[in-house]
Order: C-alpha cells, then sequence, then structure tokens
C-alpha cells in the first residue's frame, strides 16, 4: 500500500486553515465565523493525522481532545450567540461590541 | 491511493471555499459538512480510522447538526444579511491568509524537527492496529498515558453543558 | 602667647581672693520645671474653659457664669478698641451688675491666679538659693551639669555632642533672678489685670511657658539648647501678641513678629554652622576655650560668625533693620509687653552677646559693627518716641532706644555696662510698662461706663491722672526718673556707664579701640561720634517720657465730666508690682557704683563695683583673649565730663518737656492734630520704615512669590500635567484600536501568528 507522502497531507492542512483564517476575517456573521474556526481546528487535525504513521498514535490522541473541545467551544458559543440574539436580534458582530470604550 | 487522496484534497478546498463564501449560512453550514466528509476519507487513507469515524460522528453528525439548528432556530437561513466585509478586506486578508499557507507549507517542507520525524515510522502504526485494534490503538493510550487530560476533558464537557444551558435560558 | 595665658588665669584667681570651688547648686532643675509645671497645668485649664465655652447653653448649676454673655472671646473684642482685658468686667457692669459681685467664677478661671504666680514665685525662691550659695562661693568656673544627652552625633568628619545640659555662672545667675524676679512681678500683676478675660487660663499658660523658654535660652550650656529657648520665647512672644487673636490688626502683629524674627534666627543657625564647623563643638565652655586657639584674631571667621550672631540678636532684641515688629507687639496684652516686650525676651541678644563675649573680643570688627547699630538704633528710636501719642508706642520706642544702648555697650566690649543696663531696664521698663498697664485699666474701665469711644491708649486723651492714680503716678514717675537718667536712680548708672565707656573709647582707652587699632582702624573717631549720638538719644528719653509723664499726669483731666468718676486705682495686684519694681528702680543702680564717683562716693557700700566683680568669672575668657593679644585697655582715668554732660542732657531734657508742655492748655485727641508738617509728620510716620519695607521687601517678596507660583503652576505643575495628559491622549488613541469588532481583532491575531511563523520559518 502506497503511504501518501507527508508534504502533500500537511500542504492540504496548510490550505484548509488559511481558508480558515480569511473566513474568520472577513465574515460577519458570527455562525459562520464560528464554522470557519471549525475548518481552521480540522486543518490542524489533519496535521496531526499526517503526521501519526510516522510519529505513532500520539498525533490521533491530541486530535480526539480537539474534537472534544471544538464540542465544548461550539455549544457554549452557540448558547452566547442565542443569548445576544435576543437583544440584539441580529448575529453580525458589528452589533456586538458592547464592551468598547 | 495517491489518486484518491488529490480527489478528496480537491473536493475539501473546493468545499471549504465554498464554506466561508456562501451568503447563506445554511449553505455555509452544508459545505462545511462536505469538508469535514472529505476530511474524514482522508483520515482514513491516513489509517486514522477511528478518527475518520468520529469525525464523521462528532463533527458531520453533531457539531454541524447544532449548527444548523441554531441557524433554523434564528431562522436565519431565509432573510440573512449579507456580512462578507468590502473588498479591501477581501484583499488584505487573502493576502495575509496565502501569506500563512505559503509559511506554513515552507515550514513543512523544509528538515523536520526529529520529534515530527521519522521516530515511530508506518510500520510502529500499522503493527499497533493490527495488535489492538481501530478502536483499541487509540483507546489505549487515552486510558493509560492520558488519563489525566481525559478526565479533564469531561469535566470541560461537563462545564460547558452547564454553561450553555445558563447562557442559553431566558430566565436565570 | 601661653605663659601669658597662664599670667592671666593666675592673676584672676588670685586677684579673685580664695575662690571657693565648693559651689553646689541647688536643684537648678526645679528652676525650669516649675515655670514648665504651672504651663501644663493652666494650659488643662485651659482646655477644660473652651471646652466649657463651646456649648452654647451655659453650664449646669452655675447659672451666674456668663449668662448673659456667651463666654467666648470674640464678643469681647467686638467693640472694636485696641487690646484691652478690662472690657469683660465693664461689660458687667454695663448691663447693670456689680462689678465684682457677678456670681462665682469657675475654677478654671480661678487657679490660675494661683499656679501661674505661685510657680514663678517659687522659681524665684529656688534661683535666690542658688544665688545666695553662689555668692557665698563665688566659683571661678561655670557650674555645668547635663541631665541627658540629647544630640549625640557620631560623624567620621567630628561628633557633635549637645547635651541637655544647665549652666549656671555668673551671668545665667543674674539673668535668671532677673527673669524669674520680675517674671514674679508679672505674673502678680497679670491676676490683676487679665482675671476678667475669657482666655484667662490660656494666658497664664502661654505666660508660663514663656518663663520656661526664656530660662532655658539662659541657663542652657550650649549655643543649640540657647536655640531651643530662643525659638521657644519667639514662639511665646508671638502667642502672646496675638492673644486677641479675634482682631486681625493684632493676628497680624504676631505674625510680624514671628517672620521678622525668623531672619534674625537665620543668622543664629548660621553662626552655629560656622563656630561647629571651625570648633567641632556647641557648647559654651567648649567654644571660649577652643576659639581663642583655633580662630585668628580678627580673622574673617570669627567676625562672620559674630555678625551672624548679631543678626540674629538684632532680630530678637530688635535693632536696625529689625526693629519693626517691637512697636506692633504692643497689640498683645499690658503686661506682655512688659515681661517679653520690655524685661526679658528682646535683652536674649544682649545677653547673646554678652555670652559670647570671647569670640566678640577677637572680632573687634564685628564688635563695631554692634556698637554702631546700636547706637544708631538708639538715636532712631528715640526720636521717633518723640512724635507717638499711644502711650504703649511711645514706652515700645523707648524699649528699643535702650536695646540700642544695650549693644552700643556689649558692642564696645563694655559687657558688664551693658548687662547692668539691660538689668536696671527690666525694672524700670516693666515699672513703666506695668503702670501704662495700669493706667490703660483706669481709662477703659471710666470710658466703658460711659461707652465713650475714645481712644484710651492715647495720652492726649488723658492729663491730671496724678490725683486718681496716685500710686501709679509715683511709681511711674520714679521709673521716669530713671529712665531719664537722673541720679541716683537705676537708670542714672546703668545709662552713665555707657557712655562713660564711649568716652573712654573716644580717648582710646578701651580694649576694642586697641583691636581695631590692631585691625588697622582708627575707632576714636567712632567712640567719639557713639558718645555724641547717645548723649542725643538720652537728651531725647528724657524729653518724650517727660512729655508722656505731663500728658498722663499733669495739667487738666481731658477724660470727660462722666468718665471723670470712674478713675480710680486698681487693686493691690496691680500696685504691689509697681511698688517694688519703682524700689528696684530707684536702688538697683548702687549694685555697681564706681567707687571714684565723687558725687555717689557717699553711697558706696564695699569694695564698689559689685556686678563688675560679680561677672568678672564670666569674661575673664574674654580679658584673657585682650591680654594674650595685647589690647587690654589702659587703665581708666576718672573724668567727670561725661557724667556731668549726662546728669545734664537728662535733667534738662525733663525741663524743656515741662517747659513746653505743662503751661500751655493740653488738648484731647480729637482736638489736637497728630502732627504739624515737616519733621513732626516724618517723625510720627515713623520715619515711613514700614512703608519703605512693604514697598522694597514685601512687595519684592511677594513678587517673587507669585513669579514662583506662577512657575509652580504652569512649568512644575504643567510638566505633571502634560505626563497625565500624555496617558490620557495616548489612551484615547490607542482606544481607537479596540473597534470592538471580532474581525479585526482576528486580523491582528493573524497578523500575529504570521509573524510568529515567519521567525519560526527563519531560524
Amino acid at each position: 500500500m502506497q503511504q501518501i507522502p507527508l508534504e502533500q497531507a500537511l500542504g492540504l492542512s496548510a490550505l484548509l486553515f488559511a481558508i480558515g483564517a480569511f473566513g474568520v476575517v472577513i465574515r460577519r456573521n458570527a455562525i459562520i465565523l464560528f464554522m470557519c474556526i471549525e475548518l481552521m481546528l480540522n486543518a490542524v487535525n489533519l496535521a496531526f493525522v499526517a503526521f501519526s504513521p510516522r510519529s505513532g498514535v500520539q498525533g490521533q490522541v491530541f486530535v480526539f481532545f480537539v474534537i472534544a473541545v471544538a464540542a465544548a467551544e461550539a455549544a457554549v458559543g452557540l448558547a452566547i450567540i442565542i443569548s445576544v440574539f435576543r437583544h440584539k436580534e441580529s448575529v453580525d458582530i458589528k452589533n456586538f461590541s458592547l464592551l468598547r470604550w | 491511493m495517491i489518486i484518491l487522496f488529490w480527489f478528496f484534497a480537491v473536493l475539501a478546498v473546493s468545499s471549504a471555499l465554498l464554506t466561508v463564501t456562501r451568503k447563506n449560512p445554511v449553505a455555509s453550514a452544508i459545505w462545511l459538512i462536505a469538508t469535514f466528509f472529505c476530511l474524514a476519507a482522508i483520515y482514513t487513507l491516513l489509517g486514522a480510522f477511528f478518527i475518520g469515524i468520529i469525525q464523521i460522528l462528532v463533527y458531520a453528525g453533531a457539531i454541524m447538526i447544532l449548527f444548523i439548528f441554531v441557524i433554523m432556530l434564528l431562522n436565519l437561513g431565509n432573510d440573512y444579511e449579507p456580512d462578507i466585509r468590502g473588498h479591501v478586506w477581501k484583499v488584505v486578508a487573502g493576502g495575509t491568509s496565502l501569506v500563512i499557507a505559503a509559511l506554513l507549507a515552507r515550514a513543512f517542507s523544509g528538515e523536520l524537527p526529529a520529534p515530527l520525524g521519522h521516530v515511530a515510522g508506518p510500520a510502529s502504526l500499522a503493527a499497533q492496529t493490527a495488535d489492538r485494534g481501530t478502536v483499541g490503538v487509540i483507546a489505549i493510550p487515552l486510558y493509560t498515558d492520558y488519563m489525566v487530560p481525559l478526565q479533564f476533558t469531561a469535566v470541560l464537557l461537563l462545564a460547558a453543558v452547564v454553561g450553555a444551558v445558563v447562557l442559553a435560558k431566558r430566565k436565570v | 602667647m601661653l605663659l601669658l595665658q597662664e599670667a592671666a588665669v593666675h592673676a584672676t584667681s588670685a586677684a579673685a581672693g580664695q575662690a571657693g570651688e565648693s559651689f553646689a547648686a541647688f536643684a537648678p532643675w526645679l528652676i525650669l520645671a516649675l515655670p514648665l509645671l504651672g504651663f501644663v497645668l493652666n494650659g488643662l485649664l485651659s482646655i477644660t474653659a473652651a471646652r466649657r465655652a463651646l456649648p452654647a447653653l451655659p453650664p449646669v448649676g452655675d447659672p451666674h457664669w456668663d449668662a448673659h454673655h456667651e463666654p467666648s472671646e470674640q464678643e469681647h473684642h467686638a467693640h472694636g478698641d485696641d487690646a484691652h482685658p478690662a472690657a469683660h468686667a465693664d461689660d458687667h457692669g454695663a448691663h447693670g451688675h456689680d462689678a465684682h459681685g457677678h456670681g462665682p467664677k469657675p475654677a478654671t478661671h480661678t487657679l490660675p491666679s494661683f499656679i501661674a504666680p505661685g510657680v514663678l514665685i517659687a522659681a524665684f525662691a529656688v534661683a535666690v538659693v542658688n544665688f545666695l550659695r553662689m555668692l557665698a562661693a563665688h566659683p571661678e568656673t561655670a557650674w555645668v551639669h547635663e541631665y541627658w544627652s540629647w544630640m549625640p552625633v557620631n560623624d567620621p568628619t567630628g561628633a557633635l555632642r549637645v547635651g541637655a545640659a544647665i549652666q549656671l555662672d555668673q551671668l545665667s545667675m543674674l539673668m535668671t533672678l532677673v527673669i524669674t524676679g520680675v517674671g514674679s512681678l508679672i505674673h502678680v500683676f497679670s491676676v490683676g489685670y487679665m482675671k476678667e478675660d475669657p482666655g484667662y487660663p490660656r494666658y497664664m499658660a502661654y505666660l508660663n511657658l514663656f518663663v520656661f523658654f526664656m530660662l532655658t535660652l539662659v541657663l542652657g550650656a550650649s549655643y543649640p539648647l540657647m536655640f531651643v529657648g530662643w525659638e521657644g520665647v519667639g514662639l511665646c512672644s508671638y502667642l502672646l501678641i496675638g492673644f486677641w487673636f479675634k482682631e486681625r490688626a493684632n493676628a497680624d502683629a504676631g505674625k510680624k513678629a514671628f517672620i521678622v524674627n525668623r531672619i534674625g534666627d537665620f543668622g543664629f543657625l548660621i553662626a552655629m554652622f560656622l563656630l561647629f564647623a571651625n570648633l567641632g563643638t556647641l557648647n559654651f565652655a567648649e567654644v571660649m576655650e577652643r576659639a581663642p586657639a583655633q580662630m585668628a584674631f580678627g580673622g574673617a571667621v570669627v567676625t562672620a560668625v559674630c555678625l551672624f550672631f548679631f543678626l540674629g540678636a538684632a532680630g530678637k532684641s530688635a535693632q536696625i533693620p529689625l526693629y519693626v515688629w517691637l512697636p506692633d507687639a504692643m497689640a498683645g496684652p499690658t503686661p506682655v509687653s512688659a515681661l517679653i516686650h520690655a524685661a526679658t525676651m528682646v535683652t536674649a541678644g544682649v545677653y547673646l552677646v554678652a555670652r559670647s563675649a570671647t569670640l566678640f573680643t577677637m572680632a573687634p570688627v564685628a564688635s563695631l559693627v554692634v556698637a554702631l547699630v546700636g547706637t544708631a538704633t538708639a538715636i532712631f528710636a528715640a526720636s521717633i518716641g518723640l512724635k507717638q501719642w499711644d502711650i504703649k508706642k511711645i514706652l515700645a520706642y523707648s524699649t528699643v532706644s535702650q536695646l540700642g544702648f544695650m549693644f552700643a555697650a556689649v558692642g564696645m566690649g563694655a559687657y558688664v555696662a551693658g548687662v547692668f543696663h539691660l538689668m536696671t531696664h527690666a525694672f524700670f521698663k516693666a515699672c513703666l510698662f506695668l503702670g501704662s498697664g495700669a493706667v490703660i485699666h483706669a481709662m477703659h474701665e471710666a470710658l466703658h461706663h460711659t461707652h465713650s469711644d475714645m481712644d484710651a491708649q492715647d495720652v492726649r486723651n488723658m492729663g491730671g491722672l496724678r490725683r486718681y492714680l496716685p500710686v501709679t503716678f509715683w511709681t511711674m514717675g520714679i521709673a521716669t526718673l530713671a529712665i531719664a537718667g537722673v541720679p541716683p536712680f537705676a537708670g542714672f548708672f546703668s545709662k552713665d556707664e555707657i557712655t562713660g565707656a564711649a568716652w573712654d573709647g573716644a580717648h582710646g582707652q578701651l580694649p576694642l579701640a586697641a583691636g581695631l587699632a590692631k585691625v588697622g582702624i582708627d575707632g576714636t573717631l567712632w567712640f567719639g561720634l557713639i558718645w555724641g549720638a547717645l548723649s542725643i538719644a538720652a537728651f531725647m528719653t528724657a524729653f518724650y517720657m517727660g512729655r508722656m509723664m505731663i500728658y498722663t499726669f499733669f495739667g487738666q483731666n481731658r477724660t470727660g465730666e462722666e468718665e471723670r468718676k470712674h478713675l480710680h486705682e486698681g487693686s493691690w495686684t496691680l500696685t504691689l508690682p509697681l511698688v517694688v519694681l519703682a524700689l528696684a528702680s530707684t536702688f538697683g543702680g548702687f549694685l555697681n557704683v564706681e567707687r571714684e564717683v565723687p558725687i555717689v562716693r557717699w553711697f558706696d557700700f564695699g569694695q564698689g563695683e559689685a556686678l563688675h566683680r560679680w561677672l568678672h568669672p564670666v569674661l575673664a575668657g574674654a580679658d584673657q583673649v585682650a591680654e594674650a593679644n595685647g589690647i587690654a585697655g589702659a587703665a581708666v582715668e576718672p573724668s567727670a565730663v561725661p557724667i556731668a554732660v549726662a546728669i545734664l542732657l537728662g535733667l534738662g531734657g525733663l525741663a524743656l518737656a515741662w517747659t513746653m508742655l505743662s503751661r500751655r492748655a493740653l488738648r484731647t485727641a480729637a482736638e489736637e492734630p497728630a502732627y504739624a508738617n515737616g519733621v513732626e509728620r516724618v517723625l510720627y510716620h515713623k520715619y515711613y520704615v514700614d512703608e519703605l519695607y512693604d514697598r522694597v521687601v514685601v512687595r519684592t517678596v511677594g513678587w517673587l512669590s507669585r513669579l514662583q507660583a506662577g512657575f509652580d503652576r504652569y512649568v512644575v505643575d504643567g510638566l505633571v500635567d502634560f505626563g497625565g495628559k500624555m496617558s490620557e491622549w495616548l489612551g484615547v488613541a490607542l482606544g481607537r484600536f479596540q473597534t470592538g469588532q471580532v474581525n479585526t481583532y482576528a486580523f491582528a491575531i493573524l497578523i500575529g501568528v504570521t509573524l510568529v511563523l515567519y521567525a519560526f520559518v527563519h531560524t
């Protein structure tokens, strides 16, 4: 079975991370922002997994933790969005500058 | 294998771009799910079978359903407002992202440091998978070497659950 | 030179006969502790009284006490007159009460009458015991006892050792006797004068405190300890001048005294620093011992030390140019003027110079400056005194003038004459001030009965008081004869000794004249000038004192028909001190009679010049310096000229006043103009010195202060404010970055990530 070259997997990971970061900067919809963050997390996961055939199983264990933290983050983040939406009737983060000077 | 990898890679990148660029949050979410599926396939190609399954179950199945659920709950799928920032931002952000991608690629293409390099070797993971099974290869270190972080993760999830309930409740 | 000094020591000890070394001081600390105790007790009573006065309601169980009169000092002086304690009693009288019969006074206002004079008389008794012992032993060296170490400083460059030590020698003994003796009399007088004042316990507390500090000044065994007393009496002077502080003028007068004295204190401090830098000690005994060996005769250092000490003395003793505070100090109660601003505190400068006689003998130029300034002050103040109408102002300028006489004496090296005049002056000037107090007391009471708004202190409003105040008249008359220099009263002898010293100097017979010759100055002309000026000043003194007496006690009474009925002598507490002081003024001069004076030879007792012999051990150091430098005065040829001139001028001044004033019908202040044009105007306005100081000094200082305030406000504060503003602007500017837009923050993080990655890749 032919191995997938590490460089290519990592290159894909870098590309996905860049796309996610681009999305975080240009989007104002809080939910899409979260989705972009999930995308960036997955790019990192991909890097972990890509290393695991060479570096052992630890990378996969970390992916497991990342998924767990992402789940927690999504739950709390979405709860915050719902809570804010009740006050602002919007999920646009330009309206969320509550703590500004 | 390589061809499959490239196929899914191209699919993942294009889905990701669509996720970022779609105006409709529901469309974004659907494309993100597609990205996750592609990634799950790539995980499998990389030999991480359990992670690939988890990717579909937890990410695509649970987290993204939660997102869509919230979008539906807040009724954002129909009269969504345009939320993409101006061209200047697009250019600046795109440039920065490309620079980051280039830097990352550059970092990965060079001589990797020893811990990331050929320590265990591919045979090791394959051998372990053969020895302990697809699940056991992750579960055994998780419940032995990573016991304490696992417990902390459990506490974190509990806190997240309680926090989410408190935040989302109408009256505290 | 050492041999010479040795010889001098032997000579002096031989001259003193059997020098008894067995002088044992009798608890000299009691002299200090008793007035301090009085201060503490009276101070506590004063606080109690102040607490009692706080509530508007009269105290329970004491319904008579000021029930119709809120016991505040404010109201007391609401009638805008000059400070008069009798007013309080008059208030009662005017309200139809018997002045002596209003209910029992609280203990806070009766106890000080016993405590304050009591502690003073006790201290006087202790002083007398010590005096008798000293008289019997006649010790050649000062008795010094250190009670505890006050300022022990160990420094590699030189250790400073100042102990809380008492020095008891003939000079401090004499000063102590004067302070406690005259002080006791003035305390007794104060009981009669101030007992109706609401602030009576406070007044007595201050007075006791003053005596304590004054005794510290004269009993301290080192310059720093003397400085403690020096500052303490300055504080008490300030407190007592501004005793009736509710009136702005009084408070201002207190401030003026305080600030002018600061200039002098600066001189005192600089002199102490110089002394310590050059001699490494500040104790009197050590300074006098080391000074001749470690400082050059007539050198710059010792001259500077003496001149700075004299600056201090000029401030405290009201000499030109720092005399301006003393006439204003008359704002205080009259007994205070008698005690502090005539008899004791203002003579501290003379004491300082006499105490430092060794140093001043070594600095002929500084001594000449002291003598010249003293002479100038004497004639200057006497001329102002010619045209004053306020009885206390006349006495104030007289005091300044007499202090000038004392400084002329100590400046010329006639230390005994200076101290002698200090003592006699304490007697007759205290008597005059207390007499004026009795007059004001009577006048004020009389004027208050009819609610007259005449000035009770203006001599033009008095006249013919000798019929109503006979005791005051006779005692003040004796004191006037004393100050005018009429033999055989005290002032004649002391003043004659001063003018005699100047006469001797003009003939080159003073040590100072020889000392000046040694540094290349011909002193005889200066001394001649001093003699002439002092004689004119003495003539003026006789004239203005005669004028004051004539206006006050002779001629027609000008107080008015109704008021006249209320003029009467005060109680025994007022008259007794007057009588005692008049007796002292009469006989005090015989303490130091020169045996050679033919007119008074039959008054002489013992060997003559008792004070000279008494003070000899104190001045032995100065004599040794003179001996060692070969400037000891030649044997003084007694001359009758200065004596004759002094008698003639004294009598002549009084006679001139009598002929000029008494035959004319004197007029009241309302009719008699304060001054005619020309010289009188200048004299009445005190040569416009206050105005000059205001223009030159006060305004300059004010202008500089405003400049500094501006500098502080705009430059110093500006810098600080600029720092604050900068932070604020920076905050505002940086705050703009806090858009609250998550995207922007994310972008910033992204930039950071890029930089970190860049660094990661390129290392």
